[in-house]
């Protein structure tokens, strides 16, 4: 962006140590005259309905007018990736799903998948078919809130509440699944931490059968609507040059025409077995996104039809008990299954890690999912590294926002579906 | 005569005071119906008692002035907000006559000029509102407000204007008495009374539109919009202040169905009534019939607000100084020549 705009104008009145400044971080913003006029610092956040989460953005507005955004995060700072220093893989999975709750099960199977990639493990088909359905239902349950969103930071609130009545019957289907509504920590190491239960299967058949007529309803409302799209078309633009050198990934990138999806392009589960489009946009901006999400969430109705069509029974954990847990009848009543047992739980032993880095990737509602640990021989990791797609796609907003609108932000912002436990990690 | 006083003024006092609670209930419970939730259904039978609980739990609430706030500006805009649209409401004829009581609180022989003139002051709510309470989201509302009504008051005025030579006066109750007559002598359309929508539909749109951006209502709530500026001009307001903006708000709505109403549909005349019947009867019919045509605008606002996104800042300034006020001014133009052709 225009950096000269970023020097400090001298206006030789009054020494520089009197002149007002606001200090954040390691950049001072100056107040003394902008273009046409004084500026203003404004503090949009931490508390702030429209940030959805807790993070803060400083912008220097001349009138309404965005000159400078400087975004900022660590309010929800954790310690994720610590905590995975003193956690077992297995253990760890209960810490991916606070990282993004929008989609937990995705986060699960992600660091799952990475995992079994670290110890070149077999996962069985049924395993990976379930996975499949329950990531594609996370990606719904994550799109239909996010497209929601942004329809109630533009004013339309009623379309959010249509969207929150969806996301709650994905939830019940979760909660039936694995207990959990919100942290579903569903995915183990080697496969599932319980089977799918024959009643879920057409309750999701349902689902799937009637979420496609309320993402046209939401579609109707908002894609023909001349407020929405003068609010979106043309607003909060990401060129594909920026979107690629700030690392954005998921429906951000395809929105500026890079037809970059993990799923087709690195395939996991199977997902290579599947027959489905990846949506692309070229203009990158709200607009776009917006259309990424609605087309991505037919696709993945799509995908979990075809998954539940080739739903057979069978093993749901790798049958390798170094990893997985034997079953509990075999532990009560057979030695090998009780040293397996043994081995898995109890402090200071754990399945065979290889030593070494190893880095996988999984296709997330909001893009590159990544997990790089580092292992040093024991079952804790020496390091876990979460490479999470909010952080990245955080990142480039200035690029969005500045020149702006001050309710261009709010476009922007409600656009980028940002979740601020992965952005702080 | 003390008796029509009365009788106005008691009426008067139901449509500002008491309609706004009830108008709460309703939108919320109207917005509920559109999103497919239930709404208010705890305090009372069908939540009925909830506006009532939610001014008594104003009413206790801590009344907070920010630190560096300008007192007495910052106390005085609610009242500035409330007292000017509750105000404006005294032109409208709310009923023919009742018996020898007349149904209008003011017949002011300045009619409408005077509403347009009282309803104006309401943006020194706003604006001093934002500007006293010493932070920064009221600030950039109140810039907003300020900008955006006092554009759109040159639309409504336009529009007005467009009446005003239909009608030929500015008297709120010549205007609804012009209106009880049929359109046509002859002809497909001696079936619709004249009024102001049928006879000035451009001039319907553009008022309609410009009572939307008076009241901040959606989609041009810039001033209030909660995902951008948190709460708008009120962002520092609490207890009774709050209530009094919120009341304010409301009241404003109230009245500008009651322009509407009283310019466009009718007023309170309804097709095949006798106009010169003064019984009591009639005249309580009549304020039924202003009643229901009321309501009726008050739902169109609600059901707008509850469906459409919001407009940008620039974008509602746009649509006012480069869409209405052109149309408005066409719209007066036509009618001139019209007027001229047919006198």
């Amino acid at each position: 962006m225009a950096d000269d705009y970023r020097e400090p104008v001298s206006t030789g009145l009054a020494p520089a140590a009197a002149l007002p400044y606001a200090e954040f971080g390691d950049r001072a913003i100056s107040l003394e005259p902008g273009v046409g006029g004084r500026t203003m610092v404004l503090n949009f956040g931490p508390q702030h309905p429209a940030t959805h989460g807790t993070l803060r953005v400083v912008l220097e507005l001349d009138g309404e007018i965005v000159r400078r955004c400087d975004p900022e995060i660590g309010f929800l700072h954790t310690g994720f990736e610590k905590l995975g220093e003193f956690r077992t893989l297995n253990q760890f999975i209960t810490v991916t799903d606070r990282m993004n709750y929008m989609s937990a099960m995705n986060n699960n199977v992600g660091f799952a998948i990475a995992c079994e990639e670290m110890l070149e493990l077999e996962i069985p088909e049924r395993a990976q078919l379930i996975r499949v359905i329950m990531c594609e239902l996370g990606r719904i349950a994550d799109h239909i809130l996010c497209v929601g969103l942004q329809a109630m930071d533009l004013g339309a609130f009623s379309v959010m509440l249509w969207s929150f009545i969806e996301r709650e019957k994905l939830y019940d289907i979760f909660e039936m699944t694995s207990g959990g509504r919100l942290t579903t920590s569903y995915g183990r190491v080697g496969g599932l931490a319980f089977d799918l239960p024959d009643d879920v299967v057409p309750r999701i058949r349902d689902f799937l059968e009637k979420v496609p007529a309320v993402i046209d309803e939401i579609e109707k409302m908002l894609i023909g609507n001349r407020i929405f799209r003068d609010r979106t078309i043309g607003v909060g633009v990401l060129p594909r040059e920026a979107a690629i050198s700030h690392g954005v990934t998921g429906p951000m990138l395809r929105a500026t025409g890079v037809a970059r999806d993990l799923r087709r392009d690195r395939p996991y589960s199977g997902y290579e077995t599947f027959d489905f489009e990846v949506p692309v946009r070229n203009d990158g901006d709200c607009f776009a996104r917006f259309e990424i999400r609605l087309a991505e969430m037919r696709e993945a109705v799509s995908i979990s039809l075809q998954a539940i069509e080739r739903l057979r029974p069978g093993p749901f954990n790798a049958l390798d008990h170094k990893v997985t847990l034997p079953d509990k009848d075999d532990v009560y009543t057979k030695m090998e299954s009780l040293i397996h047992h043994f081995m898995l739980t109890m402090p200071g032993h754990g399945p065979e890690v290889p030593k070494g880095e190893f880095y996988s990737a999984t296709e997330s509602p909001n893009g590159e999912l990544g997990w790089l640990i580092v292992s040093d021989g024991t079952a804790i990791p020496y390091r876990v590294r979460v490479r999470p797609p909010s952080y990245y796609n955080y990142s480039s907003i200035a690029v969005m926002v500045e020149g702006g609108l001050i309710s261009d932000l709010v476009a922007v912002l409600s656009s980028l579906n940002i979740i601020a436990g992965e952005l702080d990690r | 005569m003390i008796w029509s006083l009365l009788v106005a003024f008691g009426v008067f006092f139901i449509l500002t005071n008491g309609l706004p609670p009830a108008l709460v209930y309703a939108e919320r419970k109207l917005a509920a119906g559109i999103q497919n939730r239930v709404g208010p259904n705890r305090v009372g039978p069908y939540g009925l008692l909830q506006p009532i609980a939610d001014a008594i739990k104003l009413l206790f609430k801590e009344d907070v002035t920010p630190r560096g706030a300008d007192k007495f500006l910052f106390s005085i805009a609610p009242i500035l907000s409330f007292v000017p649209a509750a105000l404006a409401f005294a032109i409208i004829p709310f009923g023919n006559y009742a018996g020898e009581v007349r149904l209008q609180v003011a017949d002011l022989n300045v009619g409408i000029l005077f509403a347009t003139a009282i309803i104006s002051l309401g943006a020194y709510g706003i604006a001093f509102g934002g500007w006293a309470s010493n932070s920064k989201f009221p600030l950039l509302a109140a810039v907003r407000s300020s900008a955006q009504l006092i554009s759109y008051e040159v639309v409504m005025a336009l529009a007005l204007v467009a009446m005003i030579m239909t009608y030929g006066t500015v008297r709120t109750e010549v205007m609804v008495l012009a209106q009880a007559v049929p359109l046509a002598e002859t002809g497909p359309f001696a079936y619709l009374p004249a009024w102001g929508v049928f006879q000035q539909p451009i001039a319907f749109v553009l008022f309609v539109i410009c009572c939307f951006a008076e009241n901040n209502r959606a989609p041009f709530d810039m001033p209030e919009c909660e995902a951008e500026l948190v709460g708008g001009y009120h962002t520092e307001y609490s207890s009774m202040k709050f209530a009094l903006f919120f009341q304010g708000e409301y009241i404003a709505m109230t009245t500008m169905s009651a322009l509407i109403v009283t310019i466009f549909l009718g007023g309170w005349h309804f097709p095949g009534m006798d106009v010169a019947d003064h019984s009591v009867g009639m005249g309580i019919l009549t304020i039924l019939v202003f009643m229901a045509k009321l309501l009726g605008v008050l739902f169109f606002y609600i059901w707008v607000r509850w469906t459409l996104p919001r407009f940008r800042y620039d974008q509602v300034m746009r649509l006012c100084w480069k869409g209405c006020i052109p149309i408005a001014l066409v719209n007066i133009a036509i009618t001139g020549i019209i007027g001229v052709l047919y006198s």
